[in-house]
């Protein structure tokens, strides 16, 4: 028998760890998205010769991404807890944290999201722009380099895609984020959810086919990178075991599998391979049932890694 | 720092007196006192710890700061600078010793051993409170040291070694 007694009572910590909540999920999930929307932007770029030859969903895609993308920086900002020093992200760059080179990243990205929206946005958002020289300077200066620009595109897009798995990877105290499968699920999870957002606004039907196709494939990365997480986890330390028992049998048992795994990644990969096959009715709850999966996903890998042991004293939520 | 656990009565006395010199706010707390109890009725043993911020020589909170917030400063002490931390928390998640807590103010705030005390050659405030003179503290790098001494004179542990953090506070057995 072992029983441990803790005499200490520090909010956020005790009795187990919840500092990140729902806007830190919601970031994680417009990051990946925004991840996908640049490799889709990039990839349809390469793929086609001119503006002309743009899928008009990418087109909003590529204005979509630099407001989705602010809007997950302002989830940032809302986490912060010492908000006026938020500047400070942008004073030091240091190399062993994954938050310090997000921050750069994002900085980064902007801009080349910015040269895309110009470059691809429709006329009616674009017109009113490119009457601003320096715009319209960037305009052309995209559209000269457009191989460059739509290489970068697909770059930057797996960086942050990755990145955003890296971050809570790079936690090794808190052993369920502890995986490298977590950086390619998080990436096979923004990918999946850029595809059904575009097949959602997409109205030509051989396009949204396209993505739909695309979405499974990422649906399927997903279930073998969920099968790559745990095998890692189970054939791990005894930590990393408890830690993944949180979903097997413990209390993130139902929101994992049935949320995110059930509704969010195996009924749309069925209901996308039979629609393809014209067996269901191309529907917008397909792709909306992905990006409910994908908000799923990084709600409950976030909770699930601060939660707090199961059984005894001993706090599961960290290596202790 | 090095702590015996022989000694120590779980008096909560340096819990006191890290938040009378520390002014920490309520409800929070830069050190505390945990108990172990091992074994099956009647054969039962207990082990008290005092415990805080490990000042590990590797330590992740540090490395994972996006700021510089966090560091290593002269001494081995690791401490958090308030006016570069931003509250991003992610050297909270981090610390494998949820030693850190977000304070009300917004900063990350921690043990530091008592930096300025000992800046100013005194103990830290923990270590000089302690009534059965469990706690010593010094540089564990001088042989000549007490703590070197007493960390080569007994059995030693330390909190969680396969966190690899290299932790600084050694508890005798």
């Amino acid at each position: 028998m072992e029983e441990t007694l803790v005499f200490r009572t520090n909010e956020g910590i005790d009795p187990h760890l919840h500092i990140w909540g729902w806007d830190v999920a919601v970031y994680l999930f417009l990051g990946g998205l925004v991840a996908g929307l640049l490799f889709f932007t990039g990839l349809t770029m390469r793929r086609s010769e001119g503006r002309a030859g743009m899928p008009a969903s990418v087109r909003w895609g590529a204005v979509a991404a630099p407001v989705l993308l602010g809007l997950g920086m302002l989830m940032l900002f809302v986490d912060l807890t010492y908000k006026v020093h938020v500047w400070r992200f942008y004073t030091a760059f240091r190399w062993t944290s994954p938050m310090s080179w997000g921050s750069w990243i994002l900085v980064l990205v902007f801009p080349l999201m910015g040269v895309v929206a110009l470059v691809l946005a429709p006329e009616v958002v674009r017109a009113p722009l490119l009457r601003l020289a320096p715009l319209a300077w960037l305009a052309s200066l995209g559209r000269r380099w457009w191989s460059v620009v739509a290489s970068l595109s697909i770059f930057s897009g797996v960086a942050l895609g990755i990145y955003t798995g890296v971050l809570l990877g790079a936690s090794v105290a808190r052993p369920l984020w502890s995986s490298a499968a977590l950086g390619p699920l998080f990436l096979a999870s923004g990918i999946s959810g850029a595809a059904a957002l575009l097949a959602l606004i997409e109205k030509d039907h051989a396009i949204r086919s396209w993505f739909t196709r695309a979405d499974m494939w990422a649906l399927g990365a997903e279930i073998v990178l969920i099968g790559a997480f745990f095998v890692g986890h189970a054939t791990s330390t005894r930590c990393h075991l408890e830690a993944v028992e949180l979903f097997l049998g413990g209390p993130y048992t139902g929101p994992f599998w049935g949320i995110v795994v059930v509704l969010g990644v195996g009924l749309p990969f069925v209901l996308e391979w039979l629609e393809l096959r014209g067996r269901v009715i191309a529907s917008a709850a397909i792709p909306l049932l992905v990006l409910v999966g994908g908000i799923a996903l990084r709600y409950v890998i976030l909770a699930a890694g601060q939660a707090a042991g199961v059984g005894g004293d001993a706090p599961l939520n960290t290596f202790f | 720092m090095v702590i015996d656990t022989v000694r120590c009565v779980g008096c909560n006395a340096c819990v006191v007196a890290c938040k009378t010199e520390n002014d920490t706010p309520e409800g929070f707390a830069r050190d505390w006192i945990r108990h172990v109890v091992r074994g099956t009725f009647p054969d039962l043993h207990r082990e008290i710890y005092s415990e805080r911020c490990n000042h590990c020589d590797n330590p992740p909170s540090v490395y994972n700061c996006p700021t510089g917030a966090s560091r290593i400063v002269e001494g081995g002490l690791v401490v958090v600078d308030r006016s570069r931390c931003t509250g991003c928390k992610a050297c909270v998640a981090s610390c494998p010793y949820n030693a850190r807590y977000v304070h009300p103010d917004g900063y990350v705030d921690k043990c530091t051993f008592c930096a300025h005390r000992v800046r100013r050659g005194l103990l830290p405030a923990c270590v000089d409170s302690c009534p059965t003179g469990a706690m010593s503290f010094g540089d564990i790098d001088d042989p000549e040291s007490e703590v070197s001494r007493l960390v080569s004179s007994r059995k030693v542990h330390v909190n969680n070694p396969a966190s690899g953090c290299d932790p600084q506070v050694y508890y005798l057995m």
